[in-house]
């Protein structure tokens, strides 16, 4: 199975999101924000953390309007998977391919620790290998993670089963203490903590590593 | 031609950062100050001559980029 990470200026967890794919067996190639292609027969596309164009006008909302933009929309609009990690979740709700906002988290601090996650729905290519109602243990590292949505929007995610992880203790004021979500194809996933900073004992735990070999595993079948 | 471009948030968009102001300026002894909203300014140098057209040009600018009109709402100036 093909992976592809995005790097834009100022991003800073491709390449831990690189590994990630890499450790659960994928085969990943790089791409840059200027290019306008995505390699052919891709089946992942990765958005990494960071604070790409340096957060600058609102989060993610630059990169959302680069280069390869359009290809990663189509990529999305034709069934394809797509992981948004941190950084990569407010690109891809800048971009429209996941509703709501990420706004400033409530105690306007930047928030760096690691935090526990309940896993909402086991019935997403992400997470079936946690099973429902597991708590995980994964790091957060952002100054805007606090999810904002309408109240239809919100009742929609709920209705759908489409909130993928909760925190077990809010930490940002995220509405529903949502931590990630899924598309309405629940090929894309959305999220502020990070699973690739999880993925090896050398890191403090490997609880993230589950969600790539969650996808590889859905992947295959499909 | 100038253009001058304020974003705020949308009424009812709870507003993290105007409500530490307005507790910050209540600190220094500022009373009465019983909401505080904080937006953007963003001015733009327009090479355009006609006002009408440069209007519409910096609000589908605000639509694309700007403003993220799921939280945010604009107004344009041009002058």
């Amino acid at each position: 199975m093909r992976a592809v990470v995005i790097t834009y200026p100022g991003s800073n967890c491709d390449r831990d999101l690189v590994r990630g794919f890499e450790l659960a067996g994928f085969e990943v190639e790089r791409v840059w924000h200027k290019d306008t292609d995505m390699p052919q027969n891709v089946d992942v596309v990765g958005v990494p953390g960071g604070f790409s164009y340096g957060d600058y006008l609102r989060c993610g909302a630059i990169a959302a309007r680069s280069a390869i933009s359009p290809a990663i929309v189509a990529h999305a609009e034709k069934g394809g998977y797509v992981l948004g990690v941190c950084n990569g979740f407010q690109v891809l709700t800048e971009m429209g391919i996941l509703p709501g906002v990420l706004m400033r988290n409530q105690s306007l601090k930047y928030i760096c620790r690691v935090v526990g996650l309940r896993v909402t729905t086991s019935a997403s290519p992400f997470t079936s290998a946690y099973g429902a109602d597991v708590v995980i243990d994964v790091p957060i590292a952002h100054h805007d993670g606090n999810y904002v949505a309408d109240t239809d929007t919100l009742a929609r995610l709920a209705g759908e089963d489409r909130i993928a992880f909760r925190y077990v203790d809010n930490p940002n004021g995220s509405v529903d203490d949502i931590a990630g979500i899924l598309s309405e194809n629940r090929r894309v996933l959305g999220m502020m903590p990070h699973p690739e900073r999880r993925v090896e004992a050398a890191q403090g735990g490997t609880d993230g590593a589950a969600l790539f070999r969650s996808l590889l595993a859905e992947m295959s079948v499909a | 031609m100038k253009a001058r471009v304020h974003v705020m948030l949308k009424d009812g968009v709870l507003d993290p950062q105007g409500e530490a102001v307005r507790h910050a300026l209540g600190t220094l002894g500022f009373q009465g100050v019983e909401g505080v909203r904080q937006g953007k300014v963003i001015e733009l140098d327009l090479d355009h001559q006609d006002a009408e057209k440069a209007e519409a040009e910096v609000k589908a600018m605000c639509e694309k980029l700007l403003a993220n009109t799921v939280i945010e709402k604009y107004t344009v100036e041009i002058a």
